[in-house]
């Protein structure tokens, strides 16, 4: 475990910066999600405006990436898509952190019985096929943005819920606590001031590993059609799009599925580094 | 055994709690089977909602469901008139099952031969590259990689068909595309479970007694390091299903996974109910079977259960 004296954050900028190949993957996704919450200031095109007269046109100096069949700049549409495909990544994992974070804690603290009903149940749930659930979801509420947040974030908890309790249950039985219970601090003391702060780390690790699963279920939840809905462009969407026409215009194909790959390694290179113990 | 039937019997109330759950979802759902683009006259969808038993109470419907799934009978479907739902199924999940089952072979076969590998050259360059490899295997999403084999292999080179499922040669890239991950994913569990065991009190023990360095990795130490690999069977047969939905729409394959999405959008109720209780059921009985075979390799996850 991390040693309980330094901060928290000074502990992941020490991961981070002990491990270069991770430190260059978090340089590489810190550029493409700036570049894609800031497109409206770097793409002079907008994701959906059209000019029919450009056609499919292959990559050139005005339209870098080409533009796609109806005359949209695919660049722009790249930097819109990853926009969303990062929104989505972000506040679906919030969601995980919240719901997986408060049933481990909780399932922790009350312990016993209730622990082992309450984890019982996250592993029958584990096995359930909820990818399915989540395609059905969508079709049953219609394909709302905000749904897909909620969705996905419902099933990506259950990882976060068992690594919370782990953590909650390895920091109860330290001595610091026990001390804090003998002085008479109370359940929700102990929960708010010796739990939550000391269990950021393995949290913060998890969720770093969440981001790129809950971005591939994104997409692959836009590349099946039941995703972001046109003509808003996601990662997912865009690649679909490409591999209709990858024979006539590979550019299409290419260039979102280049970001989404090197994005989903560099994350997932970053969450590695972060969930790895340091040997002292 | 009896280990079997305990599980086996844990597995039933998850069952009828999953489609219970799929049942009253899909029944919600605002639309019905019958709204189409041309919409039919109001007398002409009571009928058709009379005829399927679709006008009666909620609770009726759900017994007669039940009572019927007891009998085998999955209902018609609603949307491909004159057929049953259990004839498209099987028709269907032939088709799945073969692409999921050869890619399920290639994923073990490679990853547990990478797996092994990589964790016997973990010193040098060469484990440091099957490492990284293992990461991008990983990262790849089958939605990038699928195109990009049949932009290589298909249209380039033109050794395999680009999509359809006519000829033996038609499973290769799909099986490729879709094992993909689980080949990565399986040779990193299989490397960290070698590595782990290499350094274990038993493995000095097995080579003081003189047991050959062979002997020693395929008996004591693979039946130790693939625990891992075996508890993961049952979430990658999940995986494969999931997956299999995408990779059946690039390749455009007649499976069950294309087949679920497109009636799930058209509300198909019985249809959709059909699918996931497939799914279910196989997802459950692969857990079931992973559980067992991990019970058999370990002998003391068996008597920690039996307490």
């Amino acid at each position: 475990m991390t040693s309980q004296n330094k901060s928290f954050w000074a502990d992941i900028a020490q991961k981070i910066y002990t491990d270069k190949f991770a430190f260059v993957c978090l340089c590489i996704v810190s550029i493409i999600a700036l570049a894609c919450f800031g497109a409206d200031f770097i793409s002079p095109f907008d994701y959906q405006t059209q000019d029919l007269s450009l056609g499919l046109s292959a990559p050139s100096c005005e339209h870098i990436f080409g533009t796609d069949q109806l005359g949209r700049d695919v660049f722009a549409r790249v930097l819109y898509g990853g926009r969303i495909s990062f929104a989505v990544g972000l506040l679906a994992t919030f969601v995980a952190i919240v719901i997986g974070v408060a049933y481990g804690t909780v399932s922790a603290m009350l312990g016993g019985r209730y622990d082992s009903i309450m984890m019982r149940i996250v592993d029958i749930v584990y096995t359930l096929p909820f990818t399915i659930f989540v395609i059905l979801l969508m079709v049953a509420f219609g394909r709302s943005l905000w749904l897909i947040f909620v969705a996905i974030g419902a099933v990506e908890w259950l990882t976060m819920a068992r690594i919370a309790r782990a953590s909650a249950l390895d920091i109860k039985s330290r001595q610091f606590v026990e001390a804090s219970v003998t002085l008479g601090q109370s359940k929700m003391g102990i929960l708010f001031k010796h739990l939550l702060p000391n269990m950021l780390s393995p949290i913060f690790a998890c969720a770093a590993l969440t981001i790129p699963s809950v971005m591939m279920l994104e997409a692959f939840l836009s590349f099946l059609g039941l995703g972001v809905q046109a003509p808003l462009p996601s990662w997912g969407s865009l690649i679909k799009d490409g591999a209709e026409i990858m024979e006539d215009a590979s550019w299409l194909l290419i260039f979102p599925a280049l970001f989404f790959s090197i994005t989903l390694f560099c994350l997932n290179r970053v969450g590695e580094a972060l969930s790895e113990r340091r040997r002292s | 055994m009896k280990y079997f039937f305990k599980r086996l019997l844990e597995a039933v109330p998850v069952f009828l709690f999953i489609i219970t759950v799929v049942w009253a979802m899909v029944r919600f759902v605002p639309g019905g089977p019958f709204d189409s683009e041309r919409p039919a006259s109001a007398e002409t969808i009571a009928a058709m909602n009379a005829y399927y038993g679709l006008d009666k109470p909620l609770y009726e419907q759900y017994f007669n469901f039940l009572k019927n799934l007891a009998k085998g009978d999955l209902g018609p479907s609603y949307k491909y008139n004159g057929w049953s739902v259990s004839e498209i199924l099987a028709e269907k999940a032939m088709v799945s099952l073969q692409l999921g089952s050869v890619a399920l072979c290639i994923a073990l076969l490679f990853g547990i031969i990478l797996g092994v590998l990589s964790a016997a050259f973990r010193r040098g360059t060469l484990g440091t590259a099957f490492s990284a490899l293992s990461l991008v295997g990983v990262c790849l999403p089958t939605m990038v990689l699928g195109p990009v084999l049949i932009l290589l292999f298909s249209l380039k080179l033109k050794i395999f068909n680009t999509m359809g499922w006519n000829i033996s040669g038609d499973i290769v890239l799909p099986a490729i595309t879709l094992s993909f991950f689980y080949i990565a994913w399986i040779s990193r569990l299989t490397r960290s479970g070698v590595v782990e065991e290499l350094d274990r009190g038993y493995v000095k023990t097995a080579r003081a007694k003189g047991v050959s360095e062979s002997k020693i990795f395929c008996v004591h130490i693979l039946r130790n390091a693939l625990q891992p690999v075996v508890s993961y069977l049952g979430p990658a047969a999940a995986g494969l299903l999931t997956g299999s939905f995408v990779v059946e729409s690039i390749f455009q394959i007649p499976g069950l996974g294309k087949f679920f999405v497109s009636s799930a959008l058209d509300n198909d109720y019985t249809m959709i109910l059909g699918c996931v209780m497939l799914y279910a059921g196989f997802i459950l009985i692969f857990n079931l079977f992973s559980d067992v075979l991990l019970a058999l390799l370990n002998p003391k996850i068996a008597k920690e259960l039996k307490k």
